[in-house]
């Protein structure tokens, strides 16, 4: 056994290396072949709903302005294409919701805060924000059109109205859901006031907010499907739902499930590109993967 | 600078020279409810390293928290040489967070120019043995790190009083052998006045100058004994264990004392 002091530090830190390195587990990042096949794997149902949709074709069970091949319906697609307004439609709708998406972050944040830390707020309000996120948006479209007319502002209305409760209710949950060991932690630590909420409540709400704005994006998105189907005018410019609406004037049912899936389509891709993401680097951070 | 709360604040104008001074304490969750604490009277001078032991409803969380300034006491005075900082069973690590920036929270929330931050959380991860560790996440790390890492983030608070409410309980025996000797490292290097409860009398023994005995409903102080053996101690020492076999008497004394 060492004597001197120096020795016997020196002693404490291997032994403490070695205890550390037994008792530490890197967990294994997943390989860039299993994240290739994950995100390929939506690929497969893909592939059996054409199939299946081209064998109802071939059965000829329906006539095709009922059910549109999915040959026609990529030939209607092409022409929206080659005449640049399925480019525009989908630009000017993605555009619209992303818009409205910060604007109703910007909102909701807010909201949702105040009516986390705050209970007398949160009893105040709190069954209002609710009743908001069970209406259906859509159902905001007519007073929208009456106070705005056919303009902007009538569309952001109604995807606000959609997004702004899903995001400020995750938030609260989330806020819920916070260890209290947290927040005592981050009482001693000296966190007070605003530096509380941004060094603590914040991030430790953080998984119930992301939540929050997944939902609120989604009802963002289908909100503006509806407005755009509705508050239709040449002065605000085509977008999907206008794309739709036009398919359903024209009689044109290639042109209507073309949009669609395009709809879905963008719904999928930017939970995957921008949710997605997010989602798994919080889980995966906070040891919450399996 | 000293901080002095209680019910007679005007007593304790005298600035105590003293790291932690309780005077006849008593505290009660509600006008009528039973004393948790009675007429507890706690002195510790700056660097000392003080131990409490006592069972379950000692009061011991409680006696921790009315210094922590989480709770005030009913009545009596406390005063401790600046805000404690404390330390809980759980590492309380925040797990959104690096170890690295977990230290550096505590720093920024000092006050620490960011440009510093990072060099000085190396530091204080490096006397605990952790300076690899920087960017790993807390459930990366094993319970006795998460502890260390807890440890280098109570002193980036830059505190004079350390409070622990059995910080050590939930290691396993060969992990709290060495963080013992880790803190009483760190405690020898910093100056750090400590009050450390916990229900292990060995583990009170190990690490403290003097060990004190609550009874509990009400939470007293019945007893004190001076830990007279030099450093480095160990755990299974036989002096270690003649003290500790001597406590654990007393303790069981004053738990027989609620079998009727």
């Amino acid at each position: 056994m060492p004597t001197n002091a120096v020795a016997h530090a020196d002693d404490l830190s291997t032994l403490e290396a070695g205890l550390d390195n037994l008792e530490t587990y890197r967990g294994n990042r997943p390989s860039w072949k299993s994240s290739i096949v994950k995100m390929l794997s939506p690929l497969i149902a893909i592939a059996a709903v054409l199939v299946i949709w081209q064998v109802i074709i071939y059965l000829q069970w329906k006539p095709d302005w009922v059910i549109p091949s999915p040959h026609q319906v990529f030939n209607s697609l092409g022409a929206q294409a080659t005449q640049g307004v399925l480019y525009q439609a989908t630009f000017n709708s993605i555009k619209r919701a992303a818009e409205g998406f910060v604007i109703a972050l910007a909102v909701a944040t807010p909201i949702g805060l105040a009516l986390g830390l705050n209970k007398y707020l949160r009893a105040i309000f709190g069954p209002l924000l609710t009743g908001l996120q069970q209406l259906p948006s859509v159902a905001w479209v007519p007073a929208a059109i009456i106070w705005f007319g056919l303009s902007s502002a009538t569309i952001f209305t109604v995807v606000l109205l959609g997004a702004v409760p899903s995001i400020a209710n995750g938030l609260i949950a989330g806020m819920d859901q916070i260890p209290p060991l947290y927040l005592r932690a981050g009482k001693v630590l000296g966190a007070h006031g605003w530096t509380k909420v941004r060094h603590i409540v914040l991030p430790a709400a953080w998984p119930g907010y992301l939540a929050g704005m997944e939902q609120g994006w989604a009802f963002a998105w289908r909100s503006l499907m509806a407005a755009e189907l509705i508050a239709i005018t040449p002065a605000l410019g085509p977008g999907l739902g206008q794309m739709l609406d036009q398919g359903r004037q024209l009689g044109d049912m290639a042109l209507v499930i073309g949009s669609v899936i395009v709809i879905m389509a963008v719904g999928v891709l930017v939970d995957r590109l921008v949710f997605a993401p997010l989602r798994t680097r919080t889980l995966r951070n906070r040891g919450l993967t399996r | 600078m000293s901080m002095t709360r209680g019910a007679h604040v005007a007593d304790a104008v005298t600035t105590s020279r003293l790291a932690v001074e309780m005077e006849h304490v008593t505290k009660r969750f509600s006008p009528q409810g039973p004393d948790v604490l009675q007429d507890v009277s706690l002195h510790v001078r700056p660097g000392e390293f003080v131990s409490l032991v006592g069972a379950s409803g000692c009061g011991k969380s409680t006696l921790l928290n009315l210094l922590a300034g989480l709770e005030s006491p009913s009545s009596g005075m406390i005063a401790t040489d600046g805000a404690p900082t404390l330390m809980f069973q759980e590492s309380a690590l925040m797990p959104w967070l690096t170890a690295g920036k977990n230290v550096e929270l505590a720093l920024l929330l000092r006050g620490v120019p960011r440009r510093e931050r990072k060099d000085m959380a190396m530091e204080l991860l490096t006397m605990v043995h952790l300076e690899r560790s920087y960017n790993q996440r807390p459930h990366e790390l094993s319970g006795g790190m998460r502890q260390r890492v807890a440890i280098a983030r109570a002193i980036a608070q830059d505190r004079r009083v350390l409070l622990m409410d059995e910080p050590f309980a939930a290691l396993d025996a060969i992990t709290r052998d060495l963080i013992h000797e880790e803190l009483t490292r760190v405690w020898q290097d910093t100056g750090l006045s400590v009050v450390f409860v916990t229900h292990n009398v060995r583990e009170a023994v190990r690490l403290g100058q003097r060990v004190l005995l609550m009874s509990s409903r009400p939470g007293r102080i019945v007893k004190e004994w001076v830990i007279d053996i030099a450093e480095p101690r160990r755990l299974d020492s036989p002096q270690v264990a003649d003290i500790a076999s001597q406590i654990t008497d007393e303790l069981r004394q004053e738990i027989r004392r609620h079998a009727h």
